[in-house]
C-alpha cells in the first residue's frame, strides 16, 4: 500500500477540511463535487418516483395511486430528472471538473460565476422540493397552457420558478464554458487538438446559452399569467396555446441535445482509450457535435404534429428532423470504426460506452419513426414515445454519465472502485434498462396511452415485464452507488493514470492539486495519440 | 484586443444620427403607408440598433469571436421567428387552399 | 501605492491582463446574446398576436402616450451617449469625468423610470391593466387586453433592466471614487456600458412597435 502518500494539503480534496472551504470554494473541482452531491439527491427523488410509477403500472387497475397523485408522480419524475439531474449532470459535474484540466488551465474563466451557478441551482432545487411538499404539480414536465395557467390548482408557480432558477444556473455554466474553452487553453492546444469531450461541451454550452433564455421567459409568463393576469397565452384574450408550445420546444428540444451531446463527448474519450486507438475521423466527430447543436434548433415542431400546428410547418419540421440523424450517425459509425482492429479492453467504463452505442442507436432510429408525420399521429402520446425518449435520455445520457463517472472516478476521488462490481452493475443496468423499455415500444405501438394510471388488461404482460426490468435497473444503480461510496474510504488508492489514458487531465497528480498543474503545460501532439506500441494497456496503477 | 479610444465627435455624430432616426420614425408614423409603415419603422430601428452596436458598443473594433457571437444571437432569434411564423402564416392554407 | 506602479487586479485563473480583458468582454457579449433571446421570446409573442389582430392592436396602441414614449426614447439615447463617454473617460484614466458621466447616465435612467411610472399609473387609472378590472372602450376588448398584456410584459421587463442598470451604476460610482488615487481597470465600466447600450437597443424596438402603430395622423396601421 501507500508508501509515497502525498502530504496533506497538496491536493484539492485535502487543501482544507472546513465546511466553509467547501461552501465558498472557487475551485472548479470542488464545485463539481457540490453539483455531484446535489444532482444525486435529485436522481434519488426522480428515480424513486419512477419506481412508484412502475409499481402502479403492475396492474391494469389504478389501485396504488389516485389518478391525480399519479399525475403528480410523473410530473415530479420528469421535472426533477430533466431539469435537476440530466441537464446539469455531465456539464456541471464532469464538465466543471474536467474542462480546465483537459485544456491545461488553472480554473474556469469565471470561478465566482461558477459558484454562483451552484447556489442558483440549489435555490431552484429547494423551490422544486417546496413545490413537491406543498402538494406537488400535476401538469407534466411540459407545463402546457392553458391547463397550467387556467385550470391547474397545484403549485405551478413555485415549480415554474424552480425551473427558472435551474435554467439560470445552466446559462451561467454554459457561458463560463464558452469563454473558458475560447480563452483559457494551454499553449499549443489548438482547436484540432482538443479532446472531443471539450468539443461536445462547447456545443452543449452553445445550446444552453441560446435556448435557455427562451424557456426562462416563457415560464415567467406562466407565472405572470397566474399571478398578475398578464395573459400572453390566455385563450380568453385571443391567446394561442400553440405559441406556448413553440416557445417551450424551441428550448426543450435542443435540451435533449444538452443531455446527449456531453454523453457523446464522454463516449468518444472512452472508446479511444479502451480501444487504444486514435478516434477515427476526429474532425467529423468534432464538427458533428456543432452540427447537432445547430440543427437541434430547427426541428422543435416535430413535438407538435398533432397540436394544431399548420401541416405545412409540420412537413418542414419533419424533413429538418431527419437531418439531425446525419451527424448522430456520423458519430456512431466513427466510434465503431475506431474500435475496428483496436485492442479493446472491457473495463466497466467501456461496458457503459458499448451499452450507450447500442441503446442510443435504438433510441435514434425510433426517433426517425416519430419524425414521420403519419406514423407520429398513430403513436403520439403513447408509450412508444415514452420508450423512445428513455432510450435517448437514460440509455444515452445516463449511461454516458455513469461511464464518465466510472472513468474519471479515480482522478476525482483518488480511489479505485472494485472492478468486478463495476462490471456487474454495468451489465445489470443494461439488461434492466432493456427489460424496462423494450416492452414499452410494443405497448405503445399497440396503442397504450402514456400518462394514465390504469390501462387495458391486454397490456399487463408487457407492463409486468417493464416493471420487473425497472427493478433490475434500480438494483444495478444502487449497487453502483454503494461501491462508489464504499471506495471513498476503502478503495485502493489510485495512481496518476490508472487507465493509461491520454489527455492533460491524466498528467497531473491524483487527485489534482488545487491549481491543477504545477506549471502550465504545453501541448505538442494531437488528442488520443494512442499507438500500437503503446503496450497492451494493462491497468497501470503506479503511484508517484 | 487593444483599447479603442474614439474621438468624442464620433460619439456625438452617432448620437445625432440616433436622434434624427427617432424623428424620422415618429414622422413616418403620421403618414399612411399601409403595410410599409411597419417595414419602414423596423428598418430604421434595425439601423439605429446597428449604429449603437457598432460604435457605442465598439463591435466594429472587436475581435472576430465577439462578432460571431453577436451575429449568432440575432441568427438564432431569426430562426425562432421564421419557423414559428412558418406555422402561423400557413395555417390558412388548410382552410382556404393556396 | 503609486498611480503608475500598481498592478491591475488579475484573477488567479488568468495568465495575463490581456487574456482577462478578452475573457470578460467575450463573456459579456455571450450574456447579451442570452438577453437577446430572453427578450426575443416576447417579441415572438408580439409578432404572432399583432399578425392575428392587426386592427385591434392598432386601436389599443392609440391609448399609449406617443409624446411621453418619444421623450423616453430621446432620454435613453442621450443616456447611451453619456455612458459611451463615461467608458471613454475610464479608458483615458479621467476618473472625475467618468464619475460625472455615470451620474448623468443614472440621472437619465431615473428620469426614464419616473416617466414610465406616470405612464403606468395613467394606464391603471384608465383600467388598462389586464385582469378583472380591464375595461377597453373600443371593439374586441379581449384583444386590446392582449396588447396591454404584451405592453406590460415587455416594458416591465425592460424597466427591470433599467433598474438593475441604475444599481450597477451606483456600485460603479462607489468603486471609481474609492479607487480614485490609482490607475483603474476600465473593464467594469466597459461591461456596464455594453449592458446599458443593449437596454437602449431594446427600447429602440419597443417604441415603434408599441407606441407608433396607433391612430396617429392619418395612419391606419
Amino acid at each position: 500500500m501507500s508508501h509515497t502518500d502525498a502530504p496533506k494539503g497538496t491536493d484539492y480534496l485535502h487543501a482544507d477540511y472546513s465546511i466553509k472551504s467547501w461552501l465558498l470554494t472557487l475551485d472548479h473541482k470542488r464545485i463539481a463535487i457540490l453539483y455531484l452531491i446535489t444532482i444525486s439527491l435529485f436522481l434519488a427523488i426522480g428515480g424513486s418516483m419512477a419506481l412508484i410509477i412502475r409499481m402502479e403500472l403492475l396492474t391494469p387497475e389504478g389501485d396504488l395511486l389516485m389518478s391525480d397523485t399519479y399525475n403528480k408522480a410523473f410530473t415530479v419524475h420528469g421535472v426533477t430528472l430533466i431539469f435537476f439531474f440530466l441537464i446539469p449532470s455531465i456539464p456541471a459535474v464532469l464538465g466543471n471538473f474536467l474542462i480546465p484540466l483537459m485544456i491545461g488551465a488553472r480554473d474556469v474563466a469565471f470561478p465566482r460565476l461558477n459558484l454562483l451557478s451552484w447556489y442558483v441551482f440549489t435555490t431552484g432545487g429547494t423551490l422544486g422540493v417546496i413545490a413537491l411538499v406543498v402538494g406537488g404539480v400535476d401538469t407534466g414536465w411540459t407545463f402546457y397552457t392553458p391547463y397550467s395557467t387556467s385550470f391547474s390548482n397545484t403549485a405551478v408557480v413555485t415549480a415554474v420558478f424552480a425551473v427558472f432558477f435551474a435554467g439560470f444556473a445552466s446559462i451561467m455554466t454554459g457561458l463560463n464554458f464558452i469563454v473558458t474553452i475560447h480563452k483559457m487553453r494551454a499553449p499549443g492546444l489548438t482547436w484540432s487538438r482538443l479532446p472531443l469531450f471539450i468539443w461536445a461541451q462547447y456545443a452543449t454550452s452553445v445550446i444552453m446559452v441560446l435556448g435557455t433564455p427562451v424557456i426562462a421567459i416563457t415560464l415567467l409568463l406562466i407565472a405572470a399569467e397566474k399571478t398578475l393576469r398578464i395573459g400572453i397565452f390566455d385563450p380568453a384574450l385571443g391567446g394561442d396555446p400553440i405559441l406556448f408550445q413553440h416557445l417551450f420546444w424551441f428550448y426543450s428540444h435542443p435540451a435533449v441535445y444538452i443531455m446527449i451531446l456531453p454523453s457523446m463527448g464522454v463516449i468518444s474519450e472512452l472508446i479511444a482509450c479502451f480501444s487504444r486507438k486514435r478516434i477515427f475521423g476526429y474532425e467529423f466527430v468534432a464538427y458533428s457535435s456543432i452540427a447537432i447543436a445547430v440543427l437541434g434548433f430547427v426541428v422543435w415542431g416535430h413535438h407538435m404534429f398533432v397540436s394544431g400546428q399548420s401541416m405545412y410547418a409540420g412537413m418542414v419540421f419533419s424533413v429538418l428532423s431527419f437531418l439531425v440523424s446525419i451527424p448522430s450517425a456520423v458519430k456512431i459509425f466513427n466510434w465503431i470504426a475506431t474500435m475496428h482492429k483496436g485492442q479493446i479492453r472491457l473495463d466497466s467504463p467501456m461496458l457503459y460506452a458499448l451499452g450507450f452505442i447500442g441503446l442510443f442507436t435504438i433510441g435514434g432510429l425510433t426517433g426517425l419513426f416519430l419524425a414521420v408525420m403519419g406514423l407520429d399521429i398513430h403513436v403520439h402520446d403513447t408509450y412508444f414515445v415514452v420508450a423512445h425518449f428513455h432510450y435517448i435520455m437514460v440509455g444515452g445520457a445516463i449511461l454516458g454519465f455513469f461511464g464518465g463517472i466510472h472513468f474519471w472516478w479515480p482522478k476525482i476521488t483518488g480511489r479505485l472502485y472494485p472492478e468486478i462490481l463495476g462490471k456487474l452493475s454495468a451489465v445489470l443496468i443494461f439488461i434492466g434498462f432493456n427489460f424496462t423499455f423494450l416492452p414499452q415500444f410494443i405497448a405503445g405501438y399497440l396503442g397504450m396511452p402514456r400518462r394514465t394510471h390504469s390501462y387495458s388488461e391486454e397490456f399487463q404482460v408487457l407492463n409486468v415485464l417493464s416493471s420487473a426490468g425497472a427493478s433490475i435497473l434500480a438494483s444495478g444503480t444502487i449497487i453502483a452507488v454503494a461501491y462508489l461510496l464504499w471506495s471513498l474510504w476503502y478503495g485502493e488508492k489510485a495512481g496518476r493514470n490508472p487507465w493509461n489514458a491520454k489527455g492533460l487531465e491524466w498528467e497531473t497528480s491524483t487527485p489534482p492539486p488545487t491549481t491543477n498543474f504545477e506549471r502550465t503545460p504545453t501541448v505538442t501532439e494531437e488528442a488520443y495519440a494512442y499507438g500500437p506500441d503503446d503496450e497492451s494497456g494493462e491497468v497501470n496503477n503506479e503511484r508517484d | 484586443m487593444s483599447v479603442h479610444i474614439l474621438p468624442v465627435k464620433v460619439y456625438v455624430r452617432v448620437f445625432v444620427a440616433l436622434m434624427v432616426g427617432l424623428a424620422i420614425t415618429v414622422w413616418v408614423a403620421t403618414q399612411d403607408l399601409g403595410t410599409w409603415n411597419t417595414i419602414v419603422a423596423m428598418t430604421i430601428a434595425v439601423a439605429k440598433a446597428m449604429v449603437v452596436a457598432l460604435f457605442f458598443m465598439h463591435l466594429r473594433y472587436s475581435s472576430r469571436l465577439t462578432m460571431i457571437w453577436a451575429g449568432a444571437g440575432v441568427f438564432f432569434l431569426l430562426i425562432l421567428f421564421a419557423l414559428t411564423m412558418g406555422d402561423f402564416d400557413t395555417r390558412w392554407f388548410q382552410v382556404k387552399g393556396w | 501605492m503609486s498611480v503608475t506602479e500598481r498592478e491591475l487586479e488579475l484573477g488567479h485563473q488568468f495568465e495575463d491582463l490581456e487574456q482577462q480583458t478578452e475573457a470578460y468582454t467575450v463573456g459579456m457579449w455571450v450574456f447579451l446574446v442570452t438577453e437577446v433571446l430572453f427578450f426575443g421570446a416576447l417579441f415572438m409573442a408580439y409578432i404572432v398576436y399583432r399578425s392575428m389582430y392587426p386592427q385591434d392592436f392598432f386601436a389599443a396602441s392609440g391609448e399609449l402616450d406617443i409624446a411621453l414614449g418619444g421623450l423616453n426614447t430621446a432620454i435613453l439615447i442621450t443616456s447611451s451617449l453619456t455612458m459611451a463617454l463615461a467608458v471613454r473617460s475610464a479608458m483615458l484614466d479621467r476618473w472625475k469625468a467618468q464619475i460625472g458621466y455615470i451620474l448623468a447616465t443614472m440621472g437619465f435612467a431615473f428620469a426614464f423610470l419616473v416617466i414610465k411610472y406616470f405612464e403606468y399609473s395613467s394606464k391603471f387609472e384608465h383600467h388598462l391593466f389586464p385582469g378583472e378590472h380591464f375595461d377597453f372602450k373600443g371593439e374586441n376588448g379581449e384583444h386590446a387586453e392582449m396588447f396591454f398584456s404584451l405592453y406590460f410584459a415587455m416594458t416591465g421587463l425592460h424597466g427591470i433592466h433599467v433598474l438593475v442598470g441604475i444599481l450597477i451604476m451606483v456600485a460603479l460610482v462607489y468603486r471609481t471614487w474609492r479607487m480614485r488615487a490609482q490607475r483603474q481597470d476600465y473593464i467594469p465600466i466597459e461591461l456596464t456600458g455594453l449592458y446599458w447600450h443593449f437596454v437602449d437597443i431594446v427600447w429602440i424596438f419597443l417604441y415603434p412597435l408599441l407606441y407608433l402603430i396607433g391612430p396617429l395622423g392619418s395612419g391606419k396601421g
